[in-house]
């Protein structure tokens, strides 16, 4: 073969084909352009004129060149050009090549299928016998010799294994019994200690080469959890320059869908063999990682599966008192379980329910006093692991907890009756936060600037009390303590658990401080002892790629062995799952390090890369394609025939072009990841309501009913607006079923006998609502024909309505009830009806003031008002505030929807101000004392 | 039934389907301009006033207008607006080199001068003049059921040249022409004709129509040229060299055609097919008024 430098011919005898190059110029150069015909109405102006040169246009040089370069890359390609043409190699007998087919050869796996392809091509070419064996899937008996072509067939079987090639010993002796051989040994890369024996015994039988990628080896080491946050290791084989690899925390979004929930970028310092890789996650996401991976990396070793080790603790509430019912704000334990509830597990009771549960935090909100058996219980229980956090209060501090000695289960000695520092009755103003020490374990937690303590309980000056204290206030006085007992330890906000004595339970700080609290107190990994006896099974089995699948077979392991032995191809890393837990093999355990293998220098060592032979006709012939293409191009334009008239056949053949370039693989476009999710509409919608007061009605599903009832409460929000200090925010319409109803303070509810009934969680958020202040003005808008209607459909529905609702007795709204005068002194309440209307019912031991026009009347807001007369139908009006309905007739007509309006005023006062204007009884007896 | 009349009716079939759009487009054009040019705007013969002009000499004493002249001491004479009817007649060039057109957006000149020459017809016509055609077997009248025939005539292709010239027959006095063409051509046909047009006391007016590339002459490389019906051809080597010249010969051409109507007192204009059509109209509208 004819060869110039690494690139050799097999046909070079067309190469002479060059010899004809300058005949074709000078052939080219004498024949002009083909002229073209073209249909011209002024030709008869043309003729007669002469062209000013004899010499017609010569084809120019750049396309003469470009058409020589076009003959020449065909001539080129014909001749068949190689690169790297295959020299002939020595060896001869039989040819084993090994393979580790560890998780380390996964990312290159095809590479090296490639390069075991190419050493087969080889040996089949030569007529050697050969056997390919993997390390980590080693063949029974003696070695599989077989002939070259067999093996090509079965390469692409082969696969890694997700576990390290550990040959036994007597495989390794079992190898004497073979032949001669060579060997060809295709490694991971990966220092084994199995490597030494295994390559004096193949040494023994020929020549033993290795083939290694030079790329270091990247595995994602043991998941550990440090203050609050879940860290792991990233291994390298090879410490090099600086490298950056993204690590991603992988599992299932709500909607069920595996996804990447979280990725962080760990950067290797030139030189280091590990970085460290961080992960700072709310709660739920937490709790979904089934899986962390190196990003684009397809290798067992790069998978760390995440088990029970992530899951919610168990957290137990125990408050100190529990006797004001039903003020939930006020509760001591409202805002741990507010904070609590999303990341963990609640139990709530008391200390001894809980404590046979063994929950992984106890919380004791202000509680001074434990009975003794409990309390060497809890000590009991703290000190074989558990988080005791303790939260000051009243009670405590107006305790003798801890107070002349320390309390074993206090971390400080308190002071007497605590401080208050900032209030309505003292100088001082309230204190912030100091920021967090580096030893504590809240470091690097944002204070946010509203957080401010008011009042705490004092610890005594201690000698130990500086290492105790986690956190303190800008004065220096300690706000969270901490002492370790045993295994355990006992932590102590100095402030309350509600927002009494400080606004931290408001703040996103309180949930961070807990959740660093809650989670480093992690039960530590499993160990031999605490796997004893039971039983695992194989559940999802990891592949070589790093892939999880279905086991197929059913493996189940001892707990001992899980804990002690390496995984292999007894063990194969996965999922495993226990009686209630589940449990992780992974490849790489805790401290694992990756180290490259040592070979001695005189086993030769090659790149993976193979120098394949390359055959450049197709490119050649191709470039050779192009370039007339070109040059068709070329005339074209030359010839005028891209410029002038007619374009569009010419800019076909551009097209064409065109298409040919696009060819060319583009690459592969990224998928968008993650789409942001649609922003929440409830809860725009519930701040727009928040943000003022706004007016509602019940969607009663008749659109017509509905647009009178939003027309009528907009009517009713500019008279408001205009007349009062309310200023009301656009109406809202409410569904029952969905939306939240205590951002409203009325609500308007027109009957409509169509209507369906609501839902009996409906019905349950009606009645909360009506409990907690709420009210509800129905309206049949019937004119009450016969007295709360038991005639009219309207009146018929309201019945069947109302029904499930807690509403109290009811009357007429009598002569002196405070809707009457709470803005407006009104005696009837008409809309485009002037019918009585019902209330609820006075006590009946209500008394009549003396010498006052009214009496003293229910001391609560009637969550209900009843009546028929239509006063949307009275309010409304359309957008540029004309009314939409007639009232009654001429001037009388107009008096009456003012009148309406001055009782939708008066209403809404009412709803808004309760009782207020009952205080007027008060007036003159105040009046008198003032007068004093 | 034989072939010939077959072919007839289907030719016939074919051209009254053109027909309608043809008129009906020569309609839409003839109203852009209708509006604003009503009256003669000229002393003459008829009913209604025109002005009161002082008498001058060689008035005839029957014309003064006493009841005027009682009101001053010089004497007046009332005119009428001028209403004779006039003729007006069309020749449109439908030689071949008429048919050309440089993409398929523009109209051929061909169609663009069909549609000019109806559209003023039809203006003229209700104007009360009397409209015909050059040459053609009909004679010159008045009333709008004239259009029909004006169209039918404009329509029919036969004996096409490769560049046209008109034929100056039966013109009489108070006879206005309209010449369309693109004057291409040999000149001297043109020459002739309004030569003897203007011995006979005939006015009118040349428009010439010109597409958008005989203007610009956008030719490059070794092209040959060939008129429409292939008749004339001519190669050059470089055409792109030629443009200078070319464009000079077109300007003399339209230098020459602008003298010949200034002589014989005609109008000229060069209109382009990718200009709106209604400036021509108008220009030709106008062109007639003023000879009236």
């Amino acid at each position: 073969m004819f060869t110039i430098g690494p690139i050799g011919f097999t046909a070079p005898l067309i190469l002479l084909g060059f010899l004809l190059l300058p005949v074709l110029w000078l052939l080219l150069r004498a024949v002009p352009p083909a002229p073209i015909r073209r249909r011209f109405p002024g030709v008869a102006l043309l003729l007669g004129l002469q062209d000013d040169e004899n010499e017609t246009d010569k084809t120019p040089w750049w396309l003469l060149l470009l058409r020589m370069a076009a003959l020449a890359a065909a001539i080129i390609g014909f001749a068949g050009p190689v690169l790297n043409p295959r020299a002939e190699q020595p060896g001869s007998g039989p040819l084993l090549i090994l393979a580790d087919g560890s998780w380390a050869d996964a990312a290159g796996w095809a590479r090296r299928i490639e390069r075991m392809d190419a050493l087969l091509e080889e040996a089949g070419a030569d007529g050697r016998p050969v056997a390919v064996v993997m390390l980590a899937d080693l063949p029974e008996g003696p070695l599989p010799f077989q002939g070259a072509e067999a093996w090509q067939r079965r390469l692409a079987g082969l696969q890694p294994t997700p576990w390290a090639p550990t040959p036994s010993p007597q495989w390794i002796t079992a190898l004497s019994d073979e032949g001669d051989f060579d060997t060809v040994w295709l490694s991971d890369g990966l220092a084994r200690e199995s490597r030494a024996p295994l390559l004096a015994a193949l040494e023994a039988h020929g020549l033993v080469r290795v083939i290694e990628s030079p790329r270091p080896v990247l595995g994602l080491g043991a998941v550990r959890f440090e203050e609050g946050e879940i860290a792991m290791d990233v291994l390298r084989s090879r410490a090099e320059g600086p490298l950056e690899v993204v690590i991603a925390a992988i599992g299932p979004d709500p909607a069920g869908v595996t996804r990447e929930l979280a990725r962080v970028e760990a950067g290797f310092e030139p030189g280091a063999e590990s970085a460290e890789a961080r992960f700072y996650l709310p709660a739920e996401l937490r709790n979904r990682i089934t899986r962390f991976a190196i990003s684009g990396l397809r290798s067992a070793g790069a998978v760390q599966l995440a088990d029970d080790a992530l899951r919610r603790r168990e957290v137990a509430l125990i408050a100190g008192r529990a006797d004001r019912e039903g003020l939930d704000l006020l509760d001591p334990l409202h805002y741990l379980r507010k904070a609590l509830e999303p990341s963990a597990d609640l139990l709530e009771g008391g200390l001894d329910e809980i404590l046979p549960a063994n929950p992984d935090v106890i919380i004791l909100a202000d509680v001074a006093k434990l009975a003794p058996g409990e309390e060497e219980a809890l000590r009991e229980w703290v000190e074989k692991g558990g988080l005791l956090v303790r939260f000051a209060g009243p009670q405590l501090a107006a305790s003798d907890v801890s107070r002349g000695a320390e309390d074993p289960l206090m971390p400080v000695r308190l002071r007497a009756g605590g401080r208050v520092v900032g209030g309505a009755m003292s100088w001082g103003t309230p204190k912030k936060l100091r920021p967090f020490a580096p030893e504590s374990p809240f470091f690097g937690l944002d204070i946010p600037p509203d957080v401010e303590v008011s009042a705490q309980v004092l610890a005594e000056p201690d000698p130990t009390l500086s290492a105790r204290v986690i956190a303190s206030l800008a004065d220096g006085t300690p706000l969270v303590t901490r002492k370790r007992i045993g295994r355990g330890q006992v932590v102590l906000f100095h402030v309350t658990a509600n927002a009494e004595w400080s606004s931290l339970p408001l703040s996103r700080l309180f949930v961070e401080m807990l959740e660093r609290l809650a989670v480093s107190a992690r039960k530590g990994a499993p160990g031999a002892e605490s796997l004893a006896g039971t039983e695992w099974r194989l559940e999802k089995r990891l592949d070589g790629f790093g892939e999880l699948a279905d086991a197929a077979e059913p493996i189940v392991v001892k707990g001992e062995v899980i804990a002690t032995v390496e995984p292999g191809q007894e063990i194969p890393p996965g999922l495993y799952a226990g009686e209630d837990r589940s449990l992780a093999v992974n490849v790489l355990g805790e401290g694992a390090v990756l180290a490259p293998a040592a070979w001695p220098a005189r086993i030769p060592v090659e790149g993976i890369a193979a120098l394949r032979e390359t055959g450049f006709k197709g490119a050649f012939l191709a470039a050779a394609l192009a370039l007339l293409l070109l040059d068709l191009l070329a005339s074209l334009w030359l010839s005028g025939r891209l410029r002038g008239p007619r374009r569009g056949l010419a800019a076909g053949a551009l097209f064409l072009g065109l298409c040919l370039g696009a060819l060319a693989p583009a690459p592969a476009a990224r998928a968008q990841e993650g789409a942001p999710p649609p922003p929440d509409d409830a809860e725009a919608r519930a701040i727009a309501a928040a943000a003022k007061v706004t007016l509602a009605y019940v969607i009663t599903g008749d659109s017509e009913l509905d647009r009178l009832s939003e027309a009528g409460l907009l009517g009713l929000s500019d008279i408001l607006y205009r007349r009062t200090s309310v200023e009301p925010g656009l109406p809202m319409g409410v569904d029952l079923e969905r939306d939240e109803l205590s951002l409203f303070p009325l609500l308007y509810w027109p009957i409509s006998p169509s209507q369906p009934l609501p839902s009996k969680e409906a019905y349950a958020k009606l009645n909360e609502y009506l409990r907690r202040g709420g009210m509800i003005l129905f309206d049949t808008r019937d004119g009450d024909l016969s007295g709360l209607g038991q005639s009219t459909p309207e009146g018929r529905k309201l019945q069947a309505l109302a029904l499930p609702l807690d509403i109290p007795p009811l009357e007429p709204v009598p002569e002196d009830h405070v809707l009457t005068r709470t803005f407006y002194l009104i005696q009837t309440f008409p809309g485009r009806y002037d019918r009585p209307i019902w209330a609820e019912a006075a006590p009946p031991d209500a008394e009549k003031v003396e010498g006052m026009p009214f009496r003293n009347l229910n001391d609560g807001v009637s969550p209900v008002i009843i009546g028929g007369n239509d006063w949307a139908g009275a309010w409304a009006v359309d957008r540029s505030g004309a009314p939409l309905l007639p009232v009654g007739r001429g001037y009388t007509g107009e008096r009456q929807r003012e009148m309406a309006y001055r009782f939708g005023v008066n209403l809404v006062m009412y709803v808004l101000t309760g009782n207020y204007k009952s205080d007027q009884v008060h007036v003159p007896a105040l009046l008198e004392r003032l007068g004093q | 039934m034989s072939q010939a009349s077959a072919l007839l009716r289907r030719d016939a079939a074919e051209l009254s389907a053109r027909l309608p759009p043809l008129l009906a487009h020569a309609e839409r054009l003839a109203a852009t301009v209708l509006a604003g040019e009503h009256g003669r705007r000229r002393a003459g013969q008829g009913d209604e006033f025109w002005q009161y002009r002082p008498a001058h000499e060689g008035d005839e004493a029957r014309h003064i207008d006493w009841r005027r002249s009682a009101r001053s001491d010089a004497h007046f004479i009332r005119q009428k607006e001028w209403q004779a009817a006039q003729t007006v007649l069309f020749w449109v060039d439908d030689a071949r080199a008429m048919d050309f057109t440089s993409s398929p957006d523009l109209p051929a000149k061909r169609e663009r001068a069909q549609l000019l020459a109806m559209a003023a017809a039809s203006l003229l016509l209700r104007g009360g003049e009397r409209v015909g055609l050059l040459g053609a077997p009909f004679p010159p009248r008045m009333g709008e059921h004239q259009l029909t025939p004006l169209a039918a005539a404009l329509l029919s292709q036969d004996e096409r040249g490769e560049y046209g010239a008109p034929v100056m027959d039966g013109l009489g006095a108070n006879t206005n022409v309209v010449m369309i063409s693109d004057f291409l051509g040999d000149p001297a046909p043109f020459e002739a004709a309004l030569s003897q047009a203007a011995s006979r006391g005939v006015r009118g007016a040349l428009l010439q129509i010109l597409d958008p590339q005989e203007e610009a002459f956008p030719f490059e490389g070794r092209t040959i040229f060939e008129s429409m019906g292939g008749v004339l051809s001519h190669e050059t080597k470089k055409a792109g060299n030629l443009r200078a010249r070319y464009l000079e010969r077109l300007a003399a051409r339209k230098a020459l055609l602008a003298d010949l109507a200034a002589r014989s007192g005609w109008q000229y204009l060069c209109h382009h097919t990718d200009a709106p059509a209604s400036a021509a109209l108008l220009w030709l509208y106008g062109a007639l008024e003023r000879r009236r």
